[in-house]
């Protein structure tokens, strides 16, 4: 599904490199996590999957295809809702579907599907204001949704909301994702997180880095909180919490 | 009601202070009193409202015009272009270096007495704040949702209506509330200057005949016109903007 190739990348204001011939690759329809240390790169990697930085060296391919020659092939959500305060809750998802001039009626009929998924039908002519904040991540996901793309990159999406609500709100995006069949790509620098969303991690540990190492998470789907209690689950969260304390310099 | 109280017992108080500070000065040349003021306005009603309000409204209303469509032109232009914004800001502010006052006797050579030569002060006058607030507006858009925005697609037309625009229309109210004064202080200054009617033209007419009360009138009455404007204004912003704490 996606592919990094040889990856180099350096901001202009940097003396380091942020990665330097990045290797990786996610599957179709795989739940990955990408881990790592504030500043390590991890946003970088979707800055440069969804065009926002230009390749500087390097291939990245989705379905086998550079993503400079595609459109709409994947859909960013990050950790700010940014919904768009003047407009409806409807009107806010449907604004993916305006740029690509879907026609009116079909924007509607959509936008009724996917509310109606993610549980939020009676909300559609409110306002951002009259939202909470895991309600605002729920519109905000349904929006990444209908741009359409089979590769979701969702960046930290939860770190803003309370402890209760985020939990709620993972186990709401599992089901999503069973729904949905999409491709998730996951930033969290949240271990239990990780673990309890993903089938797959990756962690950045240095600064450049030209590899993520990759651990499989030995937990099928779908999942309960009670996993997490199992003592091969905390020993690979006490050993992915070491890994990432050792790339941390205070 | 209650919340303008506070503003109501303060101005009934300034003006009771003035109407016995003009009692005991008893010189209505120098200061009338806002009794002699208020009988001066109905005294003088049909010439203030039906001649020279009209006159002045009309030297306002086609200058605040044509400053908010150049004002908001040359926003845009900034917002577009890095290159016009930096050959046009540093012109916009110089524009505001000139003393009006002092040229605007030009204006009457150039114009002669009709409406453009006070229309012309009058956009000199309100046409900056507008370019300037509506500019940082547009400035003000989180750059985050223009990410957003251009991974979808979007192309730098559709960035600017779906997202600039609406960011800056409170910039852009807030602008209008500051013309609206200054285009009527504008309209007065230049029919002081040189007019054949208007509140200005007929406030100095006032001065010459020593006549305080006469001076006075036609000024409260520009007050009361760009007081009601500005509320108008406020409550056209409120129904467009409720979500103007959003942002």
């Amino acid at each position: 599904m996606l592919r990094f190739e040889n990856v180099s990348f350096c901001y202009a204001q940097d003396d380091i490199s942020m990665m330097e011939h990045l290797h990786f690759e996610v599957q179709d329809g795989e739940f990955a996590s990408i881990i790592g240390a504030s500043g390590c790169g991890k946003s970088t990697i979707f800055r440069l999957i969804n065009g926002l930085e230009k390749l500087q060296e390097g291939s990245i391919t989705v379905d086998g295809k550079p993503v400079q020659e595609l459109k709409h092939y994947s859909a960013f959500m990050p950790q700010k809702d940014l919904l768009f305060p003047w407009r409806t809750i409807e009107k806010n998802i449907c604004l993916p579907l305006e740029i690509a001039k879907v026609p009116k009626a079909e924007q509607e009929q959509r936008c009724q599907e996917v509310l109606a998924q993610v549980g939020l039908t009676e909300y559609r002519k409110k306002y951002p204001k009259d939202l909470s904040g895991g309600m605002k991540q729920r519109v905000a996901f349904a929006r990444t949704l209908l741009s359409g793309a089979d590769l979701l990159l969702l960046d930290e999406p939860f770190s803003a909301l309370d402890y209760l609500t985020r939990v709620d709100m993972q186990e709401w995006l599992l089901r999503q994702w069973s729904h949905y069949h999409k491709t998730i790509l996951f930033i969290t620098h949240d271990v239990e997180e990780a673990i309890f969303l993903s089938k797959t991690i990756f962690i950045i540990q240095d600064r450049p880095f030209s590899e993520m190492e990759r651990v499989e998470v030995p937990l099928a789907y779908p999942r309960n909180r009670e996993d997490l209690k199992r003592p091969d689950i905390v020993e690979l969260k006490e050993c992915l919490i070491k890994k990432l304390r050792r790339s941390v310099t205070l | 009601m209650k919340k303008h109280l506070p503003a109501v017992v303060l101005a009934v108080a300034l003006l009771l202070l003035w109407q016995i500070i003009a009692m005991l000065l008893n010189a209505a040349y120098i200061l009338p009193s806002p009794a002699q003021i208020a009988a001066k306005l109905w005294e003088l009603r049909e010439p203030l409202f039906l001649v020279h309000l009209p006159a002045t409204m009309r030297v306002t209303s086609v200058g605040l015009l044509i400053s908010i469509v150049l004002g908001v032109g040359l926003a845009i232009a900034m917002d577009w272009n890095e290159k016009l914004r930096r050959a046009l800001y540093p012109v916009i502010v110089a524009s505001q270096t000139i003393p009006t006052t002092a040229i605007a006797p030009l204006f009457i050579l150039w114009f002669g007495y009709s409406i453009w030569s006070k229309v012309l002060v009058t956009i000199l006058i309100t046409f900056f704040p507008i370019a300037i607030t509506v500019f940082d507006g547009f400035q003000a858009t989180k750059r985050e949702m223009e990410e957003l925005l251009d991974t979808y697609g979007a192309t730098k037309g559709e960035i600017f209506c779906k997202l600039k625009l609406p960011t800056a229309l409170p910039h852009f109210f807030s602008a209008i509330k500051m013309a609206i004064p200054m285009s009527v202080i504008g309209a007065a200054i230049a029919e002081w200057l040189g007019a054949q009617e208007g509140l200005g033209y007929f406030s100095k007419r006032m001065m010459s005949q020593l006549d305080g009360a006469g001076v006075f009138a036609p000024v409260v009455l520009l007050s009361i016109v760009a007081m009601l404007a500005v509320s108008v204004i406020t409550v056209i912003e409120h129904k467009c903007i409720h979500w103007r704490k959003e942002i």
